[in-house]
């Protein structure tokens, strides 16, 4: 499935290779869905993994995060977090005679979100704001956000009892939604015999600084897409418009995200242009949660979304 | 609850169901009421259950519902099928298809019915505005196949759509129209009572007859004269001659006398006339006809008669003269049937006669003083007259001395048989109305008349016309112009203000180029045509091969022109097409190149090998940076692909 890699001018491989080595090395068998999540954070865009509880999404994060040497935080979300115990707060300091602030766990460079459909929808958007201005207004002041931000949420299947399911305008924030599902048997006897996984990430030493995944994104930005490309991804963004299984296709907003992911993923795999390849490698994890089913007005199936791949000719 | 079957999108319905109605509405003016309730129910329940979401209808329900539908038309017409019976079971089932209305091939059944339903129309009426209608109702059919067909949800873009796909189609429609062969007759077989009820003048006449035709506007026929068009006072339209009179009504004298001998003293007049049906064989000719068709004859009393009555709308080249001479010899038989007058009846009648007899022994000079009796009397010339008993000649010339043209042209005829001057009325039409903007002369069934015929020796029958003695403007300016204010005459000649005048005459200009265009293109016309363009004696053979090559130029015109309308390809997608042909490969729609490779891989290796190389610089011509030199080498790629295929 995956095109053979040809090593790019500037050595692209070099950079990243390790990086995904590594992290495969830590979760077993999900290639697809590390690269699926460096390619989500090439591009710019948050993500959203949902799964049961125990498949690994946590320990994907941190992987993530000591890899690319990320500082990190996490929040469990819970039916009674507020708003102020993610963003900080302003508390009085007595020996200074002033306010001072305390930055919440939203001021890291990797913030994993747990749960986040366990917390009330005020919290939920909080977070959200974020992720959209890439700054937080508390108390009437703006502060920025560090750069690279970038959010892992999880989320369990949304009919679980005590959830707030995400809004549709809330999921088109997240550049991607990735299902991790469970390892298979080679990968999962491995990690049987390896012993618990969380370990191993904390063992990592992280293979990039900030300042290169900045550097990197901006590479990933001026990757070349043909006019021949665009018309690929627009006949895709059209076809899901036209099609009667989808309450309504897919906007504007889920056009660039496509784009810029299909990117990501040219760039890992090492080549100097966009391919249909690309476009389609990434298109169930950036579209799939953006489409509403006209039947019972959840998330579309998988198998709607790839249908819209084998019937949209390639121009 | 969703029915099992691939179910038709919801927005579908209320197209094919304004389809529906525009196809059966017009059948509703001549359809029998309880059809027209029963169906309107049905397309009522259905509408309404489209509006409720309503489920589909329990199974025995529809069965009932045609059964009983079945029933009321079998006890109306008495059978099932015929013309009648055919059409009434064809609206039914129009209605009663919504009731099953499930899949896409229902919804078909219901347009081609519809489509059906159009011709059906055309068993009962085919003026110009049943053609729009039809048109229109063809248009909405046509936007429900396009909706039907994944068209657009909104109403505007399907009739766009159907609009054009319409357009389209005329080019073809106009071949077809024009070089179709034609049957001579009509394509079906009308029942013999299609056009009862027409009025028109019958073959006697008593007080009163004509008149009551006077007050209908319906047109009788029109003509279109080669030559300028004579004065109106100069047409008379020649119908029935009568002869019989029981001291009331006038009938025609069965006996058929010789043939009649017209020598023309004036020039030829040449015109077309287009006959209404009118279930009769009088075909109206100009006095005196010289030319008549071949279908229709001459008889002795100078009135061209059909072999066979007039079922349909019949275009007539004619020939007449206006001044003639008519049987200068006639038959003494002729003359005495037209002496003979009811024993004892209308005594004072007689006496004038006889005192006019007296006075001048001339016949000539009789008819001159009966005139002068008409003219200088106080008659009245009126649509109303009083009603006529016993002696009726005498009441009405002595008594009431009001009457329609029917009332002078028998009084005088009685006059002048009475003082010995052998006279028979004629009836027929007079006059007519120019339409200015088609040049067309409209004669109605107001503008029947009667007038009187006598026979003077070394002259022939002579034609007298009481009416115009007594009203001269019935002559020169029509009924309209000579009858009073408050006189029942037909609302449409009373149109006094010009425009509404203007735009009578331009519709019933419209209506007869459609009739004489449209309608009455037959045999004829189409032979006619195609002898204009050059292809003298067309027979069905050679029309049909015009036809096929007309129809196939068309289809290749609009071919070209698709196809050069349609964006070409870009080079490279040209080459990678050559390339997958060459190899005889294809390619999935969502199949990308590489994908195609993976799957040669395994598939047929050699053959992968070979569109690796075509693959690569594929990729690097379409999507790679433009660099100059990418299309040039995808093209050395292909150009080594083998030529055949060698496993």
């Amino acid at each position: 499935m995956t095109p053979t890699k040809s090593p790019g001018k500037d050595g692209r491989p070099q950079v990243f290779a390790p990086v995904l080595d590594a992290a495969q090395n830590v979760i077993l068998g999900k290639q697809r869905e590390i690269r699926l999540a460096m390619s989500c954070l090439l591009a710019g865009g948050h993500l959203l993994i949902e799964d049961l509880p125990g498949l690994g999404k946590t320990t994907l994060a941190h992987t993530l995060a000591r890899l690319l040497g990320l500082h990190f935080s996490r929040v469990q979300f819970t039916a009674d977090l507020l708003p102020a115990d993610i963003t900080g707060v302003s508390i009085y300091d007595r020996g200074q005679g002033d306010f001072r602030f305390v930055p919440g766990p939203v001021f890291a460079q990797l913030l994993l979100a747990d749960e986040i459909n366990r917390a009330t929808p005020k919290t939920q958007s909080a977070l959200l704001e974020a992720m959209e201005e890439g700054q937080v207004s508390i108390e009437g002041e703006t502060r920025s956000l560090p750069r690279p931000f970038f959010v892992i949420a999880t989320q369990n299947p949304s009919h679980q009892i005590g959830t707030f399911p995400l809004p549709e305008s809330q999921l088109d924030r997240f550049l991607m939604r990735l299902e991790l599902g469970y390892p298979d048997a080679a990968a999962e006897k491995a990690l049987l015999a390896g012993g618990g996984r969380r370990r191993d990430s904390e063992l990592l030493t992280p293979l990039l600084t900030p300042a290169d995944i900045l550097r990197l994104q901006r590479e990933v930005e001026t990757l070349h897409v043909s006019p021949a490309l665009i018309d690929y991804v627009h006949a895709l963004i059209e076809a899901s418009r036209q099609n009667p299984q989808f309450r309504h296709g897919l906007s504007p907003r889920g056009g660039i995200a496509l784009l810029a992911a299909a990117r990501a993923w040219a760039w890992l795999a090492g080549r100097d242009m966009v391919l249909p390849d690309d476009v389609q490698a990434v298109f169930v994890a950036v579209a799939r949660h953006r489409l509403v089913s006209v039947q019972h007005g959840g998330m579309v199936g998988r198998e709607a979304v790839d249908g819209l791949l084998t019937q949209v000719a390639i121009p | 609850m969703m029915p099992t079957r691939p179910s038709i999108e919801r927005g579908v319905l209320p197209w094919l169901w304004l389809s529906a109605l525009a196809a059966t509405a017009p059948h509703a003016i001549d359809q029998a009421g309880w059809l027209n309730a029963f169906a309107a129910t049905l397309l009522a329940l259905v509408a309404w259950r489209w509006w409720r979401h309503a489920g589909p209808l329990p199974r025995w329900l529809p069965p009932l519902i045609a059964l009983s539908g079945g029933t009321g038309i079998w006890l109306t017409f008495g059978t099932l099928f015929g013309r009648e019976a055919g059409v009434a079971l064809l609206v039914l089932f129009m209605a009663m298809k919504f009731l099953e209305l499930r899949s896409k091939r229902d919804a078909m059944v219901i347009v081609a019915l519809g489509n059906f339903l159009l011709l059906t129309h055309y068993f009962q009426n085919q003026d110009i505005l049943t053609g729009l209608w039809l048109l229109f109702t063809f248009w909405l059919l046509t936007a429900s196949l396009v909706r039907l067909h994944g068209g657009p949800d909104d109403w505007r873009a399907n009739l766009r759509q159907a609009g054009m796909l319409a357009i389209q189609a005329v080019p073809f429609m106009i071949a077809l129209f024009l070089l179709f062969p034609r049957i001579d007759g009509p394509l079906w077989g009308l029942p013999a009572d299609a056009h009862a009820g027409r009025t028109g003048l019958s073959e006697d006449m008593a007080p009163g007859s004509i008149a009551q035709l006077a007050r209908s506007d319906e047109i009788a026929f029109r003509v279109s004269f080669a030559g300028p068009i004579p004065p109106r006072a100069r047409l008379y339209w020649r119908g029935p001659v009568l002869e019989n009179f029981d001291g009331r009504r006038w009938l025609r004298h069965p006996r058929q006398a010789p043939v009649a001998r017209v020598i023309a003293e004036g020039p030829g007049i040449a015109y077309e006339s287009t006959l209404e049906a009118n279930q009769q064989r009088w075909l109206m000719a100009l006095d005196a006809p010289l030319a008549w068709p071949a279908s229709a004859r001459l008889d002795s009393r100078l009135s061209v008669v059909a072999d066979k009555p007039l079922e349909a709308r019949q275009r007539l080249r004619m020939q007449a003269a206006l001044d003639y001479r008519f049987n200068v010899e006639e038959d003494p038989r002729t003359l005495a049937v037209n002496l003979a007058l009811p024993a004892k009846t209308d005594p004072r009648t007689r006496r004038l006669a006889e005192s006019w007899r007296n006075q001048a022994r001339e016949p000539a000079r009789i008819v001159a003083l009966a005139l002068r009796h008409f003219r200088e009397e106080a008659f009245h010339y009126t649509l109303t007259p009083p009603l006529l008993g016993d002696n009726g000649i005498d009441q009405f010339l002595f008594e009431t001395r009001r009457g329609f043209c029917e009332h002078y042209a028998a009084a005088f005829v009685v006059l002048m048989r009475a003082a010995g001057v052998p006279a028979r009325v004629v009836t027929g039409y007079q006059g007519g109305e120019i339409n200015p903007r088609d040049g067309y002369l409209t004669v109605r069934q107001s503008d029947a008349h009667a007038w009187a015929e006598v026979w003077l020796e070394n002259r022939g029958w002579q034609r007298v016309d009481p009416t115009a003695a007594v009203s001269p403007l019935r002559i020169e300016l029509g009924i309209a112009g000579a009858l009073p204010p408050g006189e029942p005459l037909p609302p449409l000649l009373r149109l006094g203000s010009d425009w509404l005048r203007e735009l009578r005459f331009g519709w019933e200009a419209l209506n007869n180029a459609w009739n004489q265009q449209v309608l009455g293109y037959d045999t004829t016309r189409q032979r006619e045509l195609l002898q204009r363009l050059g292809w003298p004696d067309a027979d069905w053979r050679s029309l049909g091969l015009l036809l096929g090559g007309a129809l196939s130029t068309l289809l290749a015109l609009s071919a070209a022109l698709i196809l050069l309308r349609r964006p070409r390809p870009v080079p490279e997608i040209r080459l990678w097409h050559r390339a997958l042909r060459r190899l005889r490969v294809d390619c999935a729609p969502g199949e990308t190149p590489h994908m195609l490779l993976a799957r040669l891989h395994e598939q047929s290796p050699h053959t992968a090998e070979c569109l690796a190389p075509v693959v690569a610089a594929y990729i690097q011509a379409r999507y790679g940076p433009p660099t100059k030199n990418t299309l040039a080498d995808l093209r050395l790629a292909v150009d080594r692909l083998p030529r055949w295929r060698l496993l």
